[in-house]
């Protein structure tokens, strides 16, 4: 097996996994009920194509101790390779549903791509989330656009969440060492108009605009994250590191 | 065999979605392969969604049931591909569904991948028929309900709530 397609599916897998324990902050902390069960449904989507990705990575690697939940709960901050975007703190519910509307869309052009690869069970991952992520997409647009286009307040909120947000965009099309073209069979970089153009048509309704040369930050893919990862990953491996093997 | 396999999908029909307990797993159109050999049987399914929390149990409870009728190995699979989709309901599932109060998915042509997101990002709402008075004056409240493949709706006329199954 490729290390460099094990890298590519834990990268995925990570990022999924990242956000959905970042959503899951607000499970029983939404807005309203229909909001806070709408963040939780899409924080389930979210983690089921996380597990997706890990199983097919623990499958692939032919080491019989690496299973999903080693993959998810005994790696250390370098090891994970999320995209910096999904470990920052939500400050409100602007960031969240901003934060949904970018990683929803790429997650969508990646997928879609994905979908055709000669690996078919990562084709099969991505036709199964291409599904799920239309939802996503649709019921953030429409936040973006409510907060947006609201009242002074609810536009000063989001905007914050831009200006905050924003920098980190920049990676989710840089491509990491394990995903050049001819490992990916399509060029990321390319993936970038497709995404502007449909976070362009949300802003446009949203009456928000595309900030303009903004240094963007990297590293995620490749290991080196925020200081928000170490504390995240704290929380959320305690059980497996205080108890390793527990069950329930 | 065939008239063994026949019989194996009977003992399937017994085993329900625990979150929707009036659908069996064959309503749902989950079940999508076994293969038997001697006391040994492998059942393949395919999740609804990706994190759907029901497919843990629902494997369990075949072990369970297979296990009941005799068979010393019994192996569940999970297959991704080809997709779920609520196309795959039985008529009776979705007909049981309307009766336990849950508005059915409704049947649709299959789609690009282009016209999905399309219909998805602006497009107006579906009509769904209220299951309660058959009013089709319905309007959506969230599109996501008590479950991931349920939306929540109200019916305009009767004022009563209600989830819908939705398409997927
Ligand atoms: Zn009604």
């Amino acid at each position: 097996m490729s290390i460099s397609k094990l890298d590519f599916l834990k990268f995925q897998a990570d990022s999924s996994h990242i956000l959905s324990q970042r959503n899951a902050e607000l499970c029983a902390h939404g807005p309203i009920l229909e909001q806070d069960i709408a963040i939780t449904n899409i924080t389930l989507d979210l983690l089921g194509q996380a597990r997706n990705f890990y199983q097919y990575a623990a499958t692939l690697s032919g080491d019989p101790v690496v299973t999903e939940d080693s993959l998810a709960y005994l790696r250390n901050e370098r090891e994970y390779k999320n995209l910096l975007l999904v470990e920052l703190p939500a400050a409100d519910w602007s960031y969240t549903v901003l934060r949904q509307l970018f990683y929803s869309v790429y997650q969508y052009l990646v997928f879609e791509q994905l979908e055709k690869s000669t690996d078919l069970q990562i084709a099969a991952i991505a036709t199964k989330s291409l599904k799920e992520t239309t939802y996503h997409i649709k019921w953030s647009s429409e936040w973006v656009i409510r907060l947006g286009d609201g009242t002074e307040e609810s536009h000063s909120r989001i905007k914050k969440a831009l200006v905050d947000y924003w920098p980190y965009t920049g990676e989710l099309f840089i491509p990491a060492p394990y995903e050049t073209e001819t490992l990916l069979g399509f060029d990321l970089s390319a993936l970038k108009y497709g995404w502007l153009k449909q976070i362009s048509a949300v802003f446009e309704e949203a009456k928000l605009s595309i900030p303009e040369n903004i240094f963007m930050q990297t590293g995620g893919k490749t290991g080196v994250h925020t200081e928000h990862l170490g504390f995240l990953l704290a929380e959320m491996q305690h059980l497996q590191r205080s108890h390793p093997g527990a069950i329930w | 065999m065939e008239s063994g396999k026949a019989h194996i999908m009977e003992w399937l029909e017994e085993v329900s979605d625990p979150e929707i307990p009036v659908l069996t797993i064959l309503d749902m159109g989950i079940v999508r392969d076994i293969k038997v050999e001697a006391d040994a049987i492998e059942v393949f399914i395919t999740p609804t969604y990706s994190g759907c929390p029901a497919m843990d149990a629902i494997a369990f409870d075949i072990k369970l049931k297979l296990i009941e009728k005799g068979f010393k190995k019994v192996k569940v699979t999970s297959v991704l591909s080809p997709a779920w989709t609520t196309d795959w309901m039985s008529e009776n599932g979705k007909k049981k569904l309307q009766e336990y109060g849950i508005a059915p998915p409704q049947t649709r042509s299959q789609s690009s991948s282009q016209q999905r997101i399309n219909r998805m990002l602006f497009a107006e709402e579906e009509a769904v028929i209220c299951p309660r008075c058959k009013s089709n004056n319905t309007r959506l409240l969230s599109q996501f309900g008590s479950t991931a493949c349920k939306a929540h709706y109200q019916c305009n006329n009767c004022k009563e709530p209600f989830d819908y199954f939705k398409c997927h």
